[in-house]
């Protein structure tokens, strides 16, 4: 019998990889964008079937909420329009498709016989009070290391988007 | 708990909710036409009905029978799907909302939340209930972002972009004049942040977790996020017509102006909770004499009144003051609120260190 459980992950799944294939098959910028939208709600909602409530709240928040904005903001301003099709190359067809098809096998090969990623849940950090002891008790050097690190990189963004002032 | 039960009880609660939202969604337009009539010495909607009680019913009615307008032009998957988004992120969001104790209906207790049931012991609710309510709001944005560049409009186009800079740079001072209120608490439930204000006025985090200047960041935000007077330049009506929504008629123009009103309910409900005790009486830790009905109708009156003083203080706002200027809003949200939200979390977290 189905567990609950079980249907809730190939429901939510589907939707992820449906959201991630239409992603690549739109033709207008848009769409793709919201499509990719699509699949990190459905990723969040993945975190939260395995318990990981402030993972899948913050995925929302920065991801579907912060990030994809600005893609679609930068996608709006700019007006992209439908991209164009092209006929397709030889060397995908020749070397892309069996080299997937390849790559694939080997993936499903390697998981379906080694003892990766067998995790009880409950087996690692899920509550946001857990999460934030482990951050800033226990990993509190490269937190703090990756968010100089993220300063940075918007003083490098503001830089390069001020006006020199003439 | 049974399965069944719970499934009936769930269904009643979301209809019910539904109900009590769109009703007051209709009537704050009619509380909001007649304060700021008044204010301005007049006398507002009076000939539907008594007292004009029935005007939100004849509005309502009018946006159906509507001719429903579609511009040529337009991206029409985008186009219709706007205005669903906008409103039906706005209509989820309530269901976080605790809106009381549990009642107890025959051997069943039934909380007075869509998103919480009874294990047994206690009332069990979301935990990280204030973290979705944030990715819901955040999400909002795409409606009003769609709606704008779907209608293929340089009004519409105009709004939505400083909607959407507006919602972003207001979110970050929003989400940090609450973190005061979760220090102190401890938690992101919000039924167990109401908990820990139970006792008096005091206790409330507005005065007794000294709050308060957290609470006025905290409304002037949700102001601008819901693109209230006198943040409302994205609908700015002597610039851009009509904003995000120009383009849009009958039932759809409806439904962006229903999403906002859920919004500022929305937003109503979570500074009770968060900053005014929530469904607690302001008079509890006195023991007055009450009769034994009083008890359990009390939180659902104390919460109702709390959120209609704050949908009042809206109103009482639009009718007070004039719109800013663009770049005072985007100077006041960052060189103003956003520091002085910072401040406040490091004086409560230092004051919470210097205690324990």
């Amino acid at each position: 019998m189905l567990h609950l459980h079980t249907i809730l992950f190939l429901i939510f799944a589907g939707i992820c990889v449906a959201g991630a294939l239409n992603f690549l098959l739109q033709r207008h910028p848009v769409n793709s964008a919201l499509s990719l939208i699509v699949v990190m709600g459905s990723l969040a909602l993945l975190f939260l079937l395995l318990g990981a409530e402030f993972v899948a709240a913050v995925q929302i928040i920065v991801y579907a909420g912060a990030v994809m904005v600005l893609f679609v903001f930068v996608i709006m301003l700019l007006n992209a329009g439908e991209e164009e099709r092209t006929r397709g190359s030889r060397v995908a067809l020749f070397l892309g498709v069996p080299g997937l098809i390849a790559f694939f096998g080997l993936m499903c090969w390697t998981l379906s016989r080694s003892q990766l990623g067998q995790v009880q849940i409950g087996g690692y950090y899920v509550t946001t009070q857990e999460l934030g002891i482990a951050l800033f008790r226990e990993f509190l050097l490269p937190f703090e290391i990756t968010s100089v690190l993220v300063l940075v990189a918007i003083m490098g963004a503001v830089v390069l988007a001020r006006k020199e002032r003439q | 708990m049974e399965l069944l039960p719970y499934i009936i009880f769930a269904i009643i609660k979301i209809l019910l909710l539904l109900f009590i939202l769109l009703t007051a969604v209709a009537y704050t337009t009619l509380l909001e036409r007649k304060v700021i009539a008044h204010m301005q010495n007049r006398w507002g909607p009076t000939r539907v009905g008594p007292f004009g009680l029935l005007q939100p019913l004849a509005d309502g009615l009018k946006f159906i029978l509507k001719e429903d307008v579609i511009p040529d032009n337009v991206y029409k998957p985008l186009y219709l799907a706007a205005p669903i988004i906008a409103l039906v992120l706005s209509l989820v969001s309530i269901s976080i909302i605790p809106f009381g104790g549990a009642w107890n209906i025959g051997k069943y207790h039934i909380p007075l939340q869509t998103t919480a049931f009874w294990n047994g012991t206690g009332i069990q609710d979301i935990n990280i209930g204030l973290l979705i309510i944030l990715g819901i709001t955040s999400l909002g944005v795409y409606g009003v972002a769609l709606s704008g560049w779907a209608s293929n409009s340089k009004y519409s186009l105009l709004g939505s972009l400083r909607a959407g800079a507006q919602l972003i740079s207001y979110e970050v001072a929003l989400s940090l004049s609450l973190v005061g209120v979760l220090l102190l608490a401890g938690t992101l439930s919000l039924r167990q942040i109401v908990d820990s204000q139970a006792g008096s006025l005091l206790h409330w985090y507005f005065l007794g977790g000294f709050q308060f200047i957290a609470f006025f960041i905290y409304i002037m935000a949700a102001y601008a996020e819901t693109n209230r007077i006198p943040f409302d330049l994205p609908e700015a009506e002597t610039e851009l017509v009509a904003g995000y929504h120009t383009e849009y008629s009958s039932m759809k123009f409806a439904m962006f102006f229903m999403a906002e009103y859920c919004n500022m309910i929305t937003v109503a409900c979570l500074a009770t909770l968060l900053f005014f005790g929530g469904w607690h009486s302001p008079f509890e830790g006195l023991h007055l004499p009450v009769p034994g009905i009083w008890l359990i109708i009390s939180p659902l009156f104390w919460f109702f009144a709390k959120v209609f003083f704050f949908i009042f203080v809206y109103i009482w706002i639009r009718g007070t003051l004039p719109r800013f200027r663009y770049d005072q809003l985007m100077s006041f949200g960052w060189k103003f609120l956003l520091p002085l939200a910072i401040a406040n979390v490091v004086v409560t977290s230092l004051v919470l260190a210097l205690r324990s």
